[in-house]
């Protein structure tokens, strides 16, 4: 059987058992309960949108901290370094596990996969739904971890042994191994995730939708699954052995022992850096769905975005070490990881130039979901160039471990994170909700969000340069740190962050209001090409009464001869 | 950049300053390149009334070239970025020039204490000087240090100096810095230690050859009192 045939058995077998039953659900079976991958998928995404408040928070605490040290901070009381540690620690964690994790994958992929493919659900729902209830209970622990005696893990996210293995050092029994045991719970909910992300855009394509014919962002979560479920064996074994040595006295860490804490290190990493693309890659996909309706443009050269996407991520499995140059580790090593390394940029940058070049041609309209995607990529273009600093050897030594890292990966991993994201929160909202956001109070968030965060993360490039190193919670104790000047720069960062927390309220209330009061969407508000467009706003269980089957490519814009300016992928031709 | 924020005060640190140039100036072109490209486009084509989009596949040759040409470009200036990487690496950490002298520096949490050798210049020997959070190096000498961990990994970063190293428990490094210009500098720790790591700072005194003498005079006597309240 090919591909297709069996997409559509599957796809027309599928309502006689599971789907008429759901129809008559209450409101907990219907929202808690569900196999619907849509419902799941908002589950994940608003989750996630909900910790993304908590990590918020604590990054404002830690930040006032750092601008007034010693002094209480609204809302929290004084900070004890034992706190800071804590609150740093787990806002990292949150962000990437928590956040960019759960929307832009398990949110968006959930979501958008079974739609953008034309499927009416995803291939295991039951699987799905035990996915969000594994990534649920994840939660669970994690703020566990954070109430129990002494507090929560205060290790940093990358949780190096010994520190992390022994509570002589860490000073928190219960919150490491808690912590530990949350990561590892959410990285099972994902392997989960990721397996039916891909299973189901292998087989559940619509009739006639080739390799080809998929749009990016499915491509780009589709690797990006696949990344993660060959990166994160490593790292689920070490943490086993890391929650061994913390509870069972183990010591595959201890080099009192005979164990080695630079192999955590390398799980860590090995793991750690394809995560950096397994959440940039579905970013990028949004950036491509979103720039090509509002450029009204085909995408430039499709099939080499997708063989940069394969590039990058293959790649990215050869670079963890740079991380750890000043380690430890053979120097040597460092020469091989530093080629590696500025290797990614041949195929990055190569991904860069075909998106700017998307734009070349088009009918540009600057709407809220195409202004974040303009802005993730000038914004992702300072995080891409001053990785550059940190990936040559030679400048890592002085740069290793300063803000200059937390400036660089800021300007990353909040371009993924939230920027990305809310290009695809703004994008797809009428489809999700059957409602449109308000257009005005969309720009104010995207001017109030786009503007602060450069005031957040330009100081912290200077005070990196100054050999600011991160993770101290006061610099009085370091002199050349402690200067007037510098003092400064952590101000205007604490600042700029706290006018740009504000701004997140008018988003927040926009959303909500646009949810229950927004005028109501038409089916395909954006004239858009791609499949979930098609169904209802939003799409009942099932997703279509006949489901839809597939005639071209994703990006059919502004095609010569044609009336309108765009061509859907269902349309007959 | 970094010379603005720090002195430079070891024979490395010029290299260091230099190749973060480099670097700056070869990113810095295509930063600027593509960002100015990316705003003109949205601009250019903005739309209009009655102006359609094109239709352009990203097959077209005379299209093609504005990537495939500046493609070419990044790789060769990857290769210069690598060698000039690699050439101060090498430089700092994988080369060993002989030394004058040999420091041990020990790490725990949370306090330095480092070992200078004394007078005889041998470690190991009862005029070795043991400071806490304070280090002494004389200006224009090669020194080797050998860096441990009594507990978890820790890093000793001097921004001066432009040199950072972690501290792994189980091992020991040796690396080498030859300070160049005197002066009081900063030494931190880089890695998160614990609930201590943010007063984990220490004083690196780089010292003329009299001070330096001085110094050790001064911490001479504190160990024959030693040695000799050890004899009682």
């Amino acid at each position: 059987m090919t591909g297709s045939e069996m997409s559509h058995t599957t796809a027309h077998a599928h309502p006689e058992g599971a789907h008429d039953a759901h129809h008559e659900q209450g409101w907990f079976l219907k929202y808690f309960w569900s196999t619907d991958h849509k419902i799941i998928g908002l589950q994940y995404m608003l989750t996630g949108m909900l910790m993304a408040l908590v990590g918020a928070f604590m990054a404002y605490v830690f930040r006032m901290q750092l601008a007034f040290p010693g002094q209480s901070v609204p809302g929290f009381g004084v900070v004890t370094p034992g706190q800071y540690n804590m609150l740093v620690t787990n806002h990292g964690s949150i962000m990437i596990f928590w956040v960019a994790m759960p929307v832009l994958i398990a949110g968006f992929g959930n979501y958008l996969i079974p739609l953008m493919i034309g499927a009416d659900d995803m291939v295991f729902p039951r699987l799905n739904r035990l996915s969000y209830q594994l990534f649920f209970l994840s939660v669970l622990v994690l703020a566990t971890s954070l109430a129990v005696q002494n507090g929560g893990f205060g290790g940093a996210w990358t949780a190096y042994p010994p520190l992390s293995a022994n509570k002589a050092y860490n000073l928190t029994p219960l919150g490491s191994s808690l912590w530990l045991v949350a990561v590892a719970l959410e990285f099972v909910a994902f392997l989960l995730g990721g397996i039916n992300f891909i299973v189901t855009s292998m087989n559940s394509r619509a009739p006639g939708m080739k390799a080809f014919d998929v749009p990016i962002l499915v491509w780009t979560i589709v690797i990006a699954s696949v990344m993660f479920m060959a990166s994160v064996g490593p790292l689920i074994a070490g943490a086993v052995m890391l929650l061994f040595d913390q509870t069972l006295g183990t010591s595959f860490f201890n080099p009192t022992r005979g164990g080695d804490p630079i192999l955590w290190q390398h799980l860590f990493w090995f793991f750690g850096h394809p995560e950096v693309y397994v959440v940039l890659l579905p970013a990028m996909g949004i950036v491509a769905e979103v720039m090509t309706v509002f450029a009204r443009k085909k995408l430039f050269a499709y099939k080499t975005v997708i063989y940069t996407i394969i590039g990058t991520a293959m790649l990215s499995f050869f670079v963890w070490a740079h991380h750890q140059f000043v380690a430890g580790i053979d120097p040597r090593m460092a020469n091989i990881f530093t080629v590696t390394t500025v290797l990614i940029s041949i195929p990055i940058a190569e991904m860069c130039f075909v998106y700017i070049a998307t734009l070349y041609g088009g009918s540009i309209t600057l709407s809220t979901p195409m202004l974040w995607a303009l802005g993730f990529m000038a914004e992702f273009l300072v995080g891409g160039v001053t990785g550059i600093y940190l990936g040559a050897s030679g400048t890592d030594i002085f740069f290793h471990d300063t803000y200059f890292v937390i400036a660089h990966f800021h300007y990353t991993f909040f371009p993924i994170a939230i920027i990305a994201t809310m290009s695809g929160v703004t994008f797809w909202f009428p489809k999700m909700f059957g409602r449109t956001m308000n257009e005005f109070w969309g720009k104010v968030h995207f001017w109030g969000t786009i503007i602060p965060f450069n005031g957040i993360f330009i100081p912290l490039f200077v005070l990196g340069a100054a050999g600011e190193h991160r993770r101290i919670f006061d610099y009085h104790n370091f002199p050349h740190l402690d200067t007037p000047g510098l003092g400064m720069l952590r101000m205007i960062a604490t600042l700029s962050l706290v006018v740009m927390l504000a701004f997140q309220f008018v988003f927040i209330v926009n959303f909500l209001v646009s949810m229950f009061r927004g005028p109501r969407a038409p089916r395909n508000p954006w004239r858009s090409n791609t499949l979930e467009w098609t169904a209802d706003s939003p799409p009942p269980h099932g997703n279509w009464p006949v489901l839809p089957d597939c005639h071209r490519g994703p990006y059919e814009y502004s095609v010569p001869g044609r009336e309108q300016d765009f061509w859907p992928q269902d349309e007959k031709a | 950049m970094l010379e603005h924020f720090n002195s430079a005060a070891s024979s490395f640190a010029g290299d260091i300053d230099q190749l973060t140039w480099v670097i700056t100036f070869l990113v810095g072109f295509w930063f600027i390149a593509a960002e100015v490209m990316f705003f003109w486009l949205i601009w250019r084509f903005r739309a209009r009334d009655g102006v359609k989009g094109q239709y352009v596949t990203g097959k077209e040759k005379h299209l093609k070239r504005w990537i495939n040409i500046p493609h070419g470009i990044v790789l060769v200036f990857d290769v210069v970025l690598v060698v000039a990487a690699v050439r101060v690496w090498v430089l700092v950490k994988q080369t060993l020039p002989p030394a004058d002298r040999t420091v041990r520096i020990m790490s725990q949490q949370w306090a330095w204490t480092f070992t200078d050798p004394g007078p005889d210049g041998q470690l190991d020997t009862a005029d070795d000087i043991r400071t806490t959070d304070e280090l002494h190096m004389e200006v224009n000498k090669t020194y080797h240090f050998t860096l441990e961990s009594r507990d978890v990994v820790h890093s000793f970063f001097v921004p001066a100096f432009r040199l950072k190293q972690d501290a792994m428990p189980g091992r020991t490094y040796t690396g080498w810095v030859r300070p160049t210009r005197t002066g009081t500098y900063d030494i931190e720790c880089t890695q998160i230690c614990g609930v201590g790591h943010g007063v984990m700072g220490a004083r690196l005194y780089v010292e003329t050859a009299a001070q330096h003498a001085a110094w050790m005079k001064e911490h001479a006597s504190e160990n024959a009192v030693a040695a000799a309240d050890a004899a009682k």
